[in-house]
């Protein structure tokens, strides 16, 4: 058996090469090469704008991609992608509030079945209620979505992505707004579900800080290219230098890495931030 | 006998009125939680100026409603996904067909009466086939409703997740507006373009006060609309009064309740 067979193995939860993602005609991600194991927890990082979202949802088959080789869990394409759960960075604002967690996390159980479904209402309260272990916020099952915590509210999110069931798992900047204690709890929760489940999960943040001891991967996107690898082996001066295009530099400290440009911060973010003539002639033009 | 059913028009008013008030309840339940009631009080609207268009032609009510409300339904679900500002695109159709409907009751000067009886509806005015219409389309409706449920419910609190496994929501998207333009049509002529949200939005509101689950508060949603229908009608009856004012009132009295009580219960909650 040689590389090639090896790569097309179903033990890739994802195997492109070449990947290609536009978001309305732009290109936002080019000739990206992914190979994503079964299992495994992988964060994207990379700056607004620099496709993370956009990858995400090419994999759901939300925006067009190319590619020279494609496979999601197997499959030729995106097509199994209704085995991938999906946790948007934003949903609808108070359309759940009156809901009960079960109810909220229920609504998407078989969603894309026609009918009602009564007749599988022991099935899916089932379901429901694995989802919400697997959460560890059974003893939520019963309170309104009104009255939730933004970390608790974020675990409902993913417990509702789950109810289905899913081998790969899509998180949007779960850990936006949350303070350190609930990041810790979505991420050793997505840890789990990797180690004991065989879930892979995606992950996109912001500081990579808090993924550090939990994931199996990086991938960091930049101008429209990516890399995907060990932390050792992507965070790294001369690996993020020639991802940005400008000389990057990495400072260790107490298990932390910090991330910036080797010669201080660009001069164009300089103006915006600090230059006090600059920030007040915004104002008065706003 | 009670109620005045002995009454051909009471009877046509309840098989009419019950029709409307379930497949109303049933409809305005998503289209609360889809935050579309200013779409279906455009649509109303919209199926004003159809009805009275008809009117002017010669032709039956209906025909104008069904036209004008299914067409309108078409065109606001096509560009939605264009329309940046859907809301002011909805005002945009609203204040045409109002336009349109001034017009047409301009035109058609001979009735006032019927210009009314579209704004605010006349339930005892039911003819027996007007209530076999309203029963069949409520039939259909409900029929319509339960085959969409689960994507609707999916799709109404994850839209995205929704789409990602696979949903159409776009298409859905049509097919509800399209089953909200079907119910206004039906409810126009009987509870009156300015009186709907009574039947549409106040008994799913007072529902979603009321009740955490979805399918509670369908059932919950349908059964309000039901005693409000009823309770209208048979306080016309006994008491006097128009019945669309007393089910617009019963139908605010409950949702007003319901806000109260559940703020009763959070506060209890609270401490």
């Amino acid at each position: 058996m040689n590389a090639l067979t090896a790569a097309a193995s179903p033990d890739w939860a994802i195997d492109a090469e070449g990947l290609r993602c536009l978001l309305g005609g732009r290109t936002v991600v080019d000739g990206l090469d992914l190979r994503i194991a079964s299992g495994q927890f992988v964060g994207v990082f990379g700056a607004n704008g620099a496709g993370k979202t956009t990858l995400l949802r090419a994999l759901l088959g939300l925006v067009p991609v190319q590619a020279q080789r494609l496979r999601l869990l197997g499959a030729e394409g995106v097509s199994r992608r209704t085995q991938v759960g999906y946790v948007a960075q934003r949903d609808p604002v108070g359309a759940d509030s009156f809901l009960r967690v079960r109810s909220f996390v229920a609504a998407a159980w078989q969603g894309e079945r026609w009918g009602l479904g009564w007749s599988q209402a022991a099935q899916r309260n089932l379901a429901v209620d694995r989802a919400l272990r697997a959460l560890e916020i059974g003893d939520l099952a019963e309170r309104g979505m009104d009255t939730l915590s933004g970390g608790q509210r974020q675990r409902v999110r993913i417990a509702q992505a789950l109810v289905n069931p899913v081998r790969m798992l899509l998180l949007d900047e779960p850990l936006s707004n949350l303070d350190p204690q609930a990041q810790q709890r979505i991420l050793l929760t997505a840890r789990r579900l990797c180690s004991e489940q065989g879930i892979t999960v995606l992950m996109t943040a912001h500081d990579i800080n808090p993924l550090l001891p939990h994931m199996d991967r990086v991938l960091y996107l930049a101008e429209g290219r990516g890399r995907l690898g060990t932390v050792d082996e992507v965070v790294n001066g001369p690996a993020l230098s020639a991802l940005y295009g400008v000389p990057m530099a990495v400072a260790r400290d107490a298990g932390y890495v910090f991330i910036h440009p080797a010669h201080g911060f660009m001069a164009e973010g300089a103006a915006h931030c600090c230059d006090p003539d600059h920030a007040a002639s915004h104002r008065e033009g706003a | 006998m009670i109620l005045g059913l002995e009454y051909g028009f009471m009877r046509h008013a309840f098989v009419a009125g019950s029709a409307i008030a379930v497949l109303g309840a049933a409809v305005g339940y998503f289209i609360t939680l889809r935050r579309q009631a200013f779409a279906a009080h455009a649509l109303s609207h919209v199926g004003f100026a159809g009805a009275a268009g008809a009117i002017l032609l010669g032709a039956s009510a209906y025909l104008g409603l069904f036209t004008f409300t299914l067409a309108s339904a078409l065109g606001l679900a096509l560009t939605a996904g264009r329309l940046r500002e859907r809301d002011v695109g909805i005002g945009m159709v609203l204040m045409f067909a109002l336009g349109l409907g001034v017009l047409f009751l301009n035109l058609y000067t001979a009735n006032a009466q019927s210009a009314m009886s579209i704004l605010f509806g006349s339930i005892v005015g039911v003819t027996a086939a007007q209530a076999g219409l309203s029963l069949a389309v409520c039939l259909a409706g409900l029929a319509a409703l339960a085959v969409m449920y689960r994507p609707l419910c999916f799709a109404s609190f994850n839209p995205e997740g929704a789409q990602a496994r696979g949903v159409n929501t776009r298409r859905l998207d049509l097919l509800f507006l399209l089953l909200v333009a079907v119910t206004v049509a039906i409810a126009v002529p009987v509870i009156g373009a300015l009186l709907i949200f009574a039947l549409l939005i106040g008994p799913a509101a007072t529902a979603q006060a009321l009740s955490r689950s979805v399918g509670g508060g369908m059932v919950l949603s349908m059964a309000l609309g039901l005693i409000v229908t009823w309770s209208g009608l048979a306080a016309a009856y006994t008491i006097g009064y128009p019945a669309s004012t007393w089910i617009a009132t019963l139908s605010f009295a409950a949702y007003a309740l319901a806000l109260l009580w559940r703020s009763r219960r959070h506060a209890v909650v609270a401490e």
